[in-house]
């Protein structure tokens, strides 16, 4: 078995007195797509800040690559649940943000990157004239093009309405193809985490703990007509099934 | 433009009657001149006496932009070392705030006692009253930054200094230009009252010795050209801050103005 790109390793977290993650303990593989699928509040955004260093863990570790990053920042690529583009910058200066903090920018491979999703002519706006499925786009170019190998995007498409959605889901898998990471996926959507990922892993209800772990059968690259097939119905009622005796 | 002629015409109108007003009361009830002179005799008085006033005009314009410049530079100093160094923060800021509650020209006549008639003082006024509003609106700035702009930058691995430079400093801009706008204003009154306070120079100069020879017109003169520069200071500032902060919509600027 290779060894894991990311291993979140027997973590906990406690928010005055309350406990928020419970022994948590899951790996991603190199190149990738895990999705997280848990209830609203069970602290899936509180794991990503736990894995960027933003919080600190009771007790547990993470390891990128076979060596602890427990609390260090700046080791994995991070997309927020709202955009979060400054908007004093254009979008160009808004996707090389990422890698600039590292500390070397591509402002070629950024433009063709901009052109590939679609947002040619748009390279000198600034965010506010962007539609929210257009920010979503940047949001994700600025993480895709950030140097780290684990990029971790929280429910980024949460907000939009069905129909961004649907495209958006179809432009991030090609992206992905082509583009191979290891990605960690937080969604509310059972559909979305089974028509993109490799594995889910299923949170439970406060304090989380993994509840189960789906591995996904169905081959890539994917159709968006494969989300009507009988096999991806049956694959979606046993995670309905799952989930439903969490509540 | 179009902007300005559907909605300048109201104010302007209104300006124009309490004018002709003014200038026919003045006529027709006879008021003394050195009491309540016309407009028209202000305006001549403005465009005769030109070579009178121009050098004291341009005394008072230098000392404000000086003052008003050294403000500015300690004002952004203080606010970012405050930021910068929270516990200091703690410790200073109330003792800020509540130093403002010392109107800063009742300390004028302390700080002629200290430093004589010299540039120093007048220097220090306009400073005084303009470094305040710059200070506080910079640290608003600086702590209003939003949540969400903090927690990606900081989970990709900012560093503090390239936390505040590339979100704390741009975000804090259009805070940063409102005080300006009101430093700006001040620092106007502030040079003609230091000037008031003994000067050889400048429009307050200009302005004691018009009333203390009766010369009301020239009072008025010197009244509207305090006007003028302030307000011609008030716009130049917001003509630099549409230069340089492009961003936002018109909609936006005006909340924050
Ligand atoms: N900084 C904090 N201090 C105290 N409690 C917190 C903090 N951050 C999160 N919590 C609590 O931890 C729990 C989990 O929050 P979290 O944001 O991780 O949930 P989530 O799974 O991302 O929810 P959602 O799906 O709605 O985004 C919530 O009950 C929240 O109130
Ligand atoms: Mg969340």
């Amino acid at each position: 078995m290779p060894m894991a790109k990311l291993e979140i390793q027997d973590v906990s977290k406690t928010f005055d007195g309350t406990s928020v993650l419970d022994h948590l303990t899951f790996q991603l593989k190199d190149k990738e797509f895990v999705s997280i699928l848990g209830p609203s509040g069970s602290g899936k955004s509180t794991l990503f800040h736990v894995i960027g260093g933003l919080l600190s863990p009771d007790s547990g570790d993470i390891v990128m690559d076979g060596s602890s990053i427990t609390g260090q920042r700046g080791k994995i690529s991070y997309m927020p649940q709202s955009p979060s583009l400054l908007p004093w910058r254009t979008v160009l200066e808004n996707v090389l943000l990422g890698s600039e903090i590292q500390g070397k920018t591509d402002r070629e491979q950024a433009l063709r990157m901009i052109e590939k999703s679609g947002l040619s002519g748009y390279e000198h706006t600034y965010p506010e004239q962007l539609s929210g499925g257009m920010k979503q786009r940047v949001s994700f170019i600025r993480s895709l093009l950030s140097p780290q190998p684990v990029i971790c995007l929280d429910e980024p498409f949460s907000a939009l309405d069905e129909f961004t959605r649907h495209d958006m889901q179809k432009w991030l898998l090609s992206i992905w193809e082509e583009h191979q990471r290891s990605i960690l996926f937080i969604t509310h959507n059972i559909e979305e985490a089974l028509f993109l990922s490799d594995r889910i892993i299923v949170l439970s209800d406060r304090p989380a703990h993994v509840q189960k772990e789906f591995t996904v059968p169905f081959s890539r690259p994917r159709d968006p007509s494969l989300v009507l097939t009988e096999p991806f119905l049956t694959c979606k009622k046993q995670i309905y099934k799952e989930i439903r005796k969490l509540s | 433009m179009k902007t300005y002629a559907s909605k300048g015409w109201r104010p302007t109108a209104v300006l124009l009657l309490l004018l002709v007003i003014w200038e026919s009361s003045s006529r027709f009830l006879a008021i003394q001149e050195w009491l309540f002179p016309a407009p028209t005799t202000i305006i001549r008085e403005g465009i005769n006496g030109w070579s009178q006033y121009a050098p004291h005009l341009l005394s008072t314009i230098q000392l404000t932009l000086i003052g008003f410049a050294i403000g500015t530079l300690i004002g952004l100093a203080v606010a970012v070392i405050l930021h910068l160094i929270p516990s200091l923060r703690e410790a200073v800021y109330p003792l800020l705030i509540l130093s403002q509650n010392i109107p800063i020209i009742v300390l004028a006549p302390l700080l002629v006692l200290w430093f004589g008639f010299g540039v120093l003082p007048k220097l220090i006024i306009i400073i005084l009253v303009c470094f305040f509003p710059i200070t506080v609106a910079a640290m608003d700035g600086f702590r209003q930054t939003n949540r969400e702009y903090i927690h990606y930058m900081k989970m990709a691995g900012a560093t503090r200094s390239q936390l505040f430079r590339k979100l704390e400093w741009p975000h804090a801009m259009p805070s940063i230009f409102s005080g300006l706008k009101i430093s700006a204003t001040y620092s106007v009154m502030g040079a003609v009252i230091s000037e008031w306070l003994g000067a050889s120079e400048g429009i307050g100069v200009y302005m004691t010795l018009a009333s203390s020879s009766f010369r009301t017109d020239r009072v008025f003169v010197a009244i509207f050209l305090i006007m003028i520069l302030s307000l011609s200071f008030f716009f130049i500032i917001t003509q630099v801050e549409k230069r340089m902060i492009r961003y936002q919509t018109e909609g936006e600027r005006d909340a924050n103005g």
